[in-house]
């Protein structure tokens, strides 16, 4: 029988804030010690309150709109209590009633083209700590208690875990981009939702969990295990499926089933009397709106019009730092189509023969620019703009003085060019003679002989007339 | 009777041990946070200390302030008549004012008492910072003093915003003088809390009643059910967020851990088990029954809904009264008594003041006298309790 199989995703992001979600510590909760990263009121002593961070809010209407979500313009905090060392308040401060974000949509690619995910919801909420265990003993570590995240909740749209995948990088890159999340490793967390049902079939199958894994990878590979198994029962009946949380483990490859005490809790939510409603009023909204970066899909068609080729479009969408440098260098007056080709074949050539990828790409955006420019103002030519381009990103030279130094730079030492010519001229008297009896060819020696002497520099159009000139007089 | 906790100077203000005071150890009366040294002092100390005040120390209260007024303190031995010790500081003179916490009416149950004044402020005009938050909703730091003027003094001190409590209001200052002119107020005796008060108390609230109407201030009487329906609503609330605010005292990070334990569980409920006394648990019990699944929508969110009902009652009744008069508590003295029956004996006690913590209405304990009035009354309140203390 054919089977279909039914995906939804809770993905957690840590968001990029300079300080935790509810106190002054550092956003990003790292310590060199283990707990030097906490205040009394992350560690949850009494008499300290929580007090709103304006900014994980901004970031989490940021994310909504790239998801193409409804905001919510009152938003309110709830209470999640459960016991565990590593939660110091033995609550979670999240939102279940009146989460920031709803109604979302987001494009994947398909084997079939593209199709639309819909985001149940995005909300805010705060990190737990860690527990570190040592020989009979186990240890708190507080630094990520109360770090910002946000958790991005789909509907059961998924149908293969190349769509997951897909989704996930698409969520990362524009996350990324948007100043959201830096989306390192473990700052992108994983609970999948998975059933299967005989294809055509209305009624979804029995549903199961796999938690908190943290490489898409282990997710592929997780949904594909985990719906063999599922697929194995309905088929064989190999064993009864349950609705349970499951773990994967990534040396066997393998989920495995948790605790029953830990999916049977009852959270006893209720609204946080601390901290009051928010409501994100049109002039906020608007604020936001103006300072969200472009979503994925319309940069897309950015790079498109510009006349971008489409696998090239690709590689820069699916390397945020690469799209950050050409924006970087559009911003300084280049052109984003000639930026795009420097970068995406220039750049990449030369760090390739070096042995590196493009992602590896270390340069500053003004020295790009400078080298663009340059070409671009007919100051040298492009021959000449890919040397400089090797100093500069195999030593870190300066574009401008590399040129003068080098004498790559026709409109520093223009004198220079014309004394090359009449050098070339006065070694060649037969050329000269050969030209002016009507032999077209004799000059194209004497350019040749110019352009070696120039080392590649100067542009090859305006020294061919200024020969053709002198030889003329 | 032993007014303190931990003496630390000899100063004219004295904190509750709800009040976090840098440096000084702090238990809000509990085992469980026993040996507990805050890092940091409430906001209202420090404003207070910034004008050249001293604090003399933190004096007993009940277990989280949970109690009557101050009777089941872990610190403190049990008395045969019950007295809070921050009230009964004041009342000897040994300071001229202290702060407390009310959460549920204990701090004015302790000012009728001690016959001095305690006022529970508007919500969100004094800074909970620093406060041992027991229900988060209702509770306020107050002042409690000899006199109207007294109170008076301290709150100019300690109200204003504060940025690190997120329910501060964002006023800077408020109004608390005690010399608004009364001729032409209205006021009203709420007649079922009247009827439920004793003789003594009666005739407190009679004299008060006489001596307004000299000052020109019409005094009628009302019938309503509100200040029951409240306690309800507010013994719930209360409960839920107690149990949610001391679930932290778990014996993982600081104060008391048990002894002896096995595993992470055992850890818990033994040092839970030793370090809260019977009513902490009877509340944490209750609060964690109507916060569960099955009862949230009938008991929680219900009494959410109750709280906005009885908000717009209050409000409209206070289109035709200036202030609302009710005794603070059923009885002149209280005798010992056993925890056990701790839970039901505040419940009926509270019917007298969980209206001003359920919607924030500021609430004047003056002797056994309440005045209640709305929100930002503060000075009407006590320009109507002054010359009458």
């Amino acid at each position: 029988m054919n089977y279909e199989l039914v995906i939804g995703l809770e993905t957690h992001v840590e968001l990029s804030t300079d300080s935790k979600i509810f106190c002054s510590c550092g956003g990003h909760g790292k310590g060199s010690e283990p707990n030097d990263c906490v205040c009394p009121a992350c560690s949850g002593m009494p008499g300290m309150l929580p007090v709103m961070n304006k900014r994980v809010v901004e970031l989490a209407v940021t994310a909504g709109l790239m998801l193409n979500c409804e905001i919510n313009r009152y938003t309110t905090f709830d209470k999640k209590n459960y016991y565990y060392p590593d939660l110091p308040c033995a609550y979670q401060i999240t939102q279940l009633n009146h989460p920031i974000c709803v109604n979302g949509l987001v494009s994947v690619k398909t084997a079939d083209g593209v199709r639309d995910i819909r985001i149940k919801q995005i909300h805010m909420e705060e990190d737990a700590g860690k527990l570190v265990h040592g020989g009979n003993s186990s240890f708190v570590d507080f630094n990520r208690t109360s770090v910002p995240l946000i958790e991005i909740v789909t509907q059961p749209d998924f149908r293969s875990p190349e769509e997951v995948v897909s989704y996930l990088n698409k969520l990362k890159s524009s996350f990324i981009a948007g100043g959201i999340s830096e989306c390192e490793e473990g700052a992108m967390r994983c609970d999948v939702n998975i059933s299967v049902r005989p294809a055509g079939e209305e009624k979804f199958g029995v549903r199961t969990e796999i938690k908190n894994m943290n490489s898409f990878d282990a997710i592929d590979k997780a949904i594909r295990y985990e719906a063999q198994r599922h697929i194995d029962a309905l088929e064989y009946g190999t064993e009864e499926l349950v609705q349970e949380t499951r773990r994967f483990d990534d040396v066997s490859g393998k989920t495995f089933a948790m605790r029953n005490k830990e999916t049977e809790a009852d959270y006893r939510y209720f609204p946080d009397p601390n901290l009051m409603p928010i409501v994100i009023d049109d002039e906020w909204l608007e604020e936001i709106k103006a300072a969200k970066p472009v979503a994925v899909d319309e940069r897309t068609e950015e790079y498109r019009a510009a006349g971008i080729k489409e696998d090239d479009i690709e590689i820069i969408i699916a390397n945020v730092k690469i799209a950050r440098l050409i924006d970087d260098v559009v911003s300084m007056g280049c052109n984003l189509k000639d930026t795009a080709i420097w970068v995406v074949t220039d750049c990449a050539g030369i760090l390739k023969k070096a042995g590196k990828a493009l992602s590896e790409l270390d340069i500053a955006p003004e020295k790009l620019a400078a080298v663009i420019k340059m070409v671009a103002n007919g100051d040298i030519n492009r021959n000449a703009g890919k040397k400089v381009l090797i100093a500069v990103i195999e030593n870190g030279v300066d574009p401008v003085s590399y040129c003068k130094e080098n004498g790559l730079d026709k409109k520093f030492d223009a004198s220079a060019v014309e004394e090359v010519i009449d050098r070339a001229i006065a070694a060649n008297p037969q050329a000269v003679i050969d030209f002016k009896n009507g032999k077209q060819k004799a000059a194209q020696a004497l350019f040749g002989a110019c352009m070696k002497e120039l080392r590649g520099a100067g542009d090859p159009a305006v020294i061919k007339e200024l020969l053709e000139k002198k030889l003329s007089m | 009777m032993n007014f303190y906790y931990k003496k630390i100077a000899d100063g004219s203000i004295a904190v509750d041990d709800t009040v976090l005071v840098k440096g000084v150890p702090a238990a809000a009366g509990s085992h469980i946070l026993e040996g507990f040294t805050p890092l940091f002092s409430a906001e209202a100390v420090t404003r207070l200390e910034n004008k050249g005040y001293v604090i003399s120390g933190k004096t007993n209260v009940g277990e989280f302030g949970l109690d009557l007024a101050g009777e089941f303190s872990y610190y403190a031995p049990a008395e045969s008549e019950i007295k809070g010790a921050a009230a009964e500081a004041v009342k000897s003179g040994e300071v001229n004012a202290a702060l407390a916490v009310d959460v549920n009416g204990a701090a004015r149950r302790a000012a009728a008492l001690s016959d001095v004044c305690f006022l529970k402020p508007t919500y969100g005009t004094v800074s909970r910072y620093g406060i041992i938050s027991t229900a988060a909703s209702g509770e306020q730091l107050g002042v409690y003093a000899s006199c109207p003027e007294g109170i008076s003094e301290i709150m100019s001190v300690i109200s204003g915003h504060d940025e690190k409590d997120g329910t501060s209001l964002k006023n800077e200052s408020y109004d608390y003088g005690c010399d608004k002119e009364l001729s032409g107020k209205r006021i009203c005796i709420v007649k079922e809390l009247y009827q439920k008060a004793d003789a003594s108390v009666k005739a407190e609230i009679d004299a008060f009643a006489a001596s307004a109407k000299k000052k020109g201030v019409s005094v009628s009487e009302i019938s309503t059910d509100i200040f029951e329906t409240a306690n309800v609503a507010y013994q719930i609330l209360m409960c839920a967020e107690s149990c949610n605010n001391l679930s932290r005292y778990d014996g993982v990070k600081f104060g008391y851990r048990a002894e002896s334990y096995k595993n992470i569980d055992e850890l818990y409920v033994n040092s839970r088990t030793e370090g809260f006394n019977f009513l902490t648990k009877a509340v944490i019990l209750y609060g964690s029954d109507v916060l569960s699944k099955n009862r949230y929508k009938d008991c929680y969110d219900k009494s959410l809904r109750v709280r906005r009902v009885v908000m717009n009652e209050m409000k409209k009744l206070f289109e035709s009264f200036d202030a609302v008069i009710a005794p603070v508590c059923s009885l002149s003295a209280y005798g010992a008594y056993d925890i056990k029956d701790a839970f039901k004996k505040v419940f009926d006690e509270s019917e007298f003041t969980a209206l001003a913590n359920l919607i924030g209405l500021p609430a004047l304990a003056c002797g056994k006298v309440q005045i209640i009035g709305d929100h930002f009354s503060e000075s009407t309140l006590l320009s109507l309790a002054k010359e009458d203390k």
